[in-house]
């Protein structure tokens, strides 16, 4: 039998909290962090509306020394981080570095940072480009970092396939645990509120354009008009169970599953791969639709992308056969870090016993879901977390009580 | 701009483009520390001279980034610069 991986330790940056505690009461309470765009005017762009972090001031958790070299999702990052570990009880300058794995998702690396080097270039030159921009806009480079400020030397990778890329790693950074690397942080921070990375979103065509920041951000809902792009996520320390167990560390839950799958050729005639990729995570955790209590829906907003995960949770758990919810109505789309931020919220529900809600919605009777809209004190003791990605990446990690 | 390019110069620059390693104090005796000591990697030395390039109008060149591995010895680099601009 494979070893069982655990989580052990989560850290969240989400634009309606910072840190796991102020993301969780937040949610539970059905507080948004969806706002206007603070961080560049942007009464310019068709769509105004962001998720942003508040209240985070880099130079009160990080070192001078970091901050010339790290965009603003890195420094996220580096303290979400920080934040897993200290919630796992470790320090790992205290373990060996070669049995410490880093795994992060990234879908555009640092993006701002970029944008004002790329500016510096064509307005004066390329003596005023930074030395940094080598790595500080890469995709890599929040593993990169986090693995230089905690000598984390084993196995390490960055994965990036969209939204689907924070469960990728997650599934990753399993494998490297069974393999036998006792340690793994892994999950995804990512962010480009920018004026060039929010050009960028808008290119997608799936960016809302609504008029007031309740009505932004709708999936399932027949006023669906696409989504809220948002910053932050969250990072786990993932540890073999047996290991884990014997040093006595909390455990959230079990990674119990996890499968991927990438959509046939448009035209092609094959049907999407969404539902492949739920029905391999359950046959991955050994488990049956009905052993799964609550669904975190990739949720993009976009009627027909809607449609077509409804079709594929209903045809799998049956028409309002299991409490579908999507937090992340709350938060916005944080990319890589979005589904990353729906774990640790399934893992949170499963240690408090109740469904967190999606908000501002009310759900399309045409897709036969059953949406939790307001908290429900059902306790899970088993989630399923759906993400896909831009040009046909979809994956699925199950997670389940350890207890 | 002074002439010369003095320590509390260089620290300043430091302290701008490349930040302040905790447990370091650029304010003690570092002239023959070396910038490894220091907690500057390769980068910070690149991103600190292209600075002092840009600001000094001068051309440090390999040199300063191959040989020049304490403040002093960085300053002596850009002070003959400096000098022979004059």
């Amino acid at each position: 039998m494979k070893p069982s991986t655990v989580v052990t330790g989560i850290g969240v940056t989400a634009p309606n909290g910072l840190g796991t505690k102020a993301y969780w009461a937040a949610t539970l309470e059905a507080t948004s962090g969806i706002d206007r765009i603070t961080r560049f005017d942007p009464s310019r762009y068709p769509a105004r509306f962001a998720g942003e972090v508040p209240g985070f001031v880099a130079k009160e958790h990080l070192s001078s020394r970091l901050l010339p070299q790290t965009d603003h999702m890195t420094r996220l990052a580096l303290v979400a981080a920080d934040w897993a570990f200290a919630d796992a009880g470790v320090q790992p300058d205290q373990l060996d570095g070669y049995d410490m794995s880093v795994v992060t998702a990234s879908s555009a690396g640092g993006f701002e940072f970029g944008e004002r080097e790329l500016q510096a270039l064509w307005s004066k030159g390329s003596k005023y480009v930074s030395a940094y921009q080598s790595f500080a806009w890469f995709y890599a480079v929040n593993t990169g970092q986090i693995s230089i400020r905690n000598g984390m030397q084993g196995p390490s990778a960055a994965l990036v396939s969209d939204h689907a890329g924070g469960l990728d790693a997650i599934g990753q950074a399993r494998r490297q645990i069974r393999k036998g690397t006792p340690l793994a942080l892994t999950g995804g921070v990512d962010g480009s509120i920018s004026p060039y990375g929010w050009i960028s979103h808008l290119a997608s065509g799936r960016i809302s354009t609504a008029e007031t920041p309740d009505r932004a951000y709708l999936p399932f809902d027949a006023a669906a008009s696409g989504y809220v792009p948002g910053e932050g996520g969250a990072l786990f320390v993932l540890e073999e169970a047996n290991a884990a167990r014997k040093r006595g560390a909390e455990i959230y839950g079990e990674i119990a599953g996890y499968a991927s799958t990438f959509d046939p050729r448009p035209g092609s005639g094959r049907p999407p791969a969404l539902k492949r990729a739920i029905t391999l995570a359950l046959q991955d955790a050994g488990m049956a639709p009905q052993d799964i209590d609550v669904v975190f829906a990739d949720a993009v907003a976009v009627p027909e992308l809607d449609r077509l995960e409804a079709e594929a949770i209903t045809e799998v758990f049956g028409p309002r056969g299991v409490p579908v919810t999507a937090p992340k109505t709350m938060t916005g789309r944080l990319y890589a870090g979005a589904a990353p931020l729906d774990v640790a919220a399934a893992l949170l529900a499963i240690r408090d016993g109740v469904l967190p809600p999606t908000v501002h919605i009310e759900p399309d009777d045409g897709y036969q879901l059953d949406v939790v809209t307001g908290i429900r004190t059902t306790p899970p003791r088993s989630a399923l977390v759906i993400a896909r990605g831009y040009g046909g990446f979809n994956s699925a990690v199950v997670v389940r009580s350890a207890r | 701009m002074s002439d010369k390019f003095t320590i509390e110069d260089l620290k300043s620059i430091l302290r701008e483009c490349a930040g302040e390693d905790e447990g370091v104090d650029l304010d003690a005796q570092i002239l023959d520390t070396k910038f490894e000591d220091l907690g500057y990697e390769s980068l910070a030395i690149f991103e600190t001279t292209s600075r002092i390039e840009r600001e000094y109008g001068v051309s440090l060149g390999e040199e300063a980034l191959n040989d020049a591995d304490t403040p002093r010895a960085l300053l002596d680099i850009v002070n003959a610069r400096l000098l022979s601009l004059a």
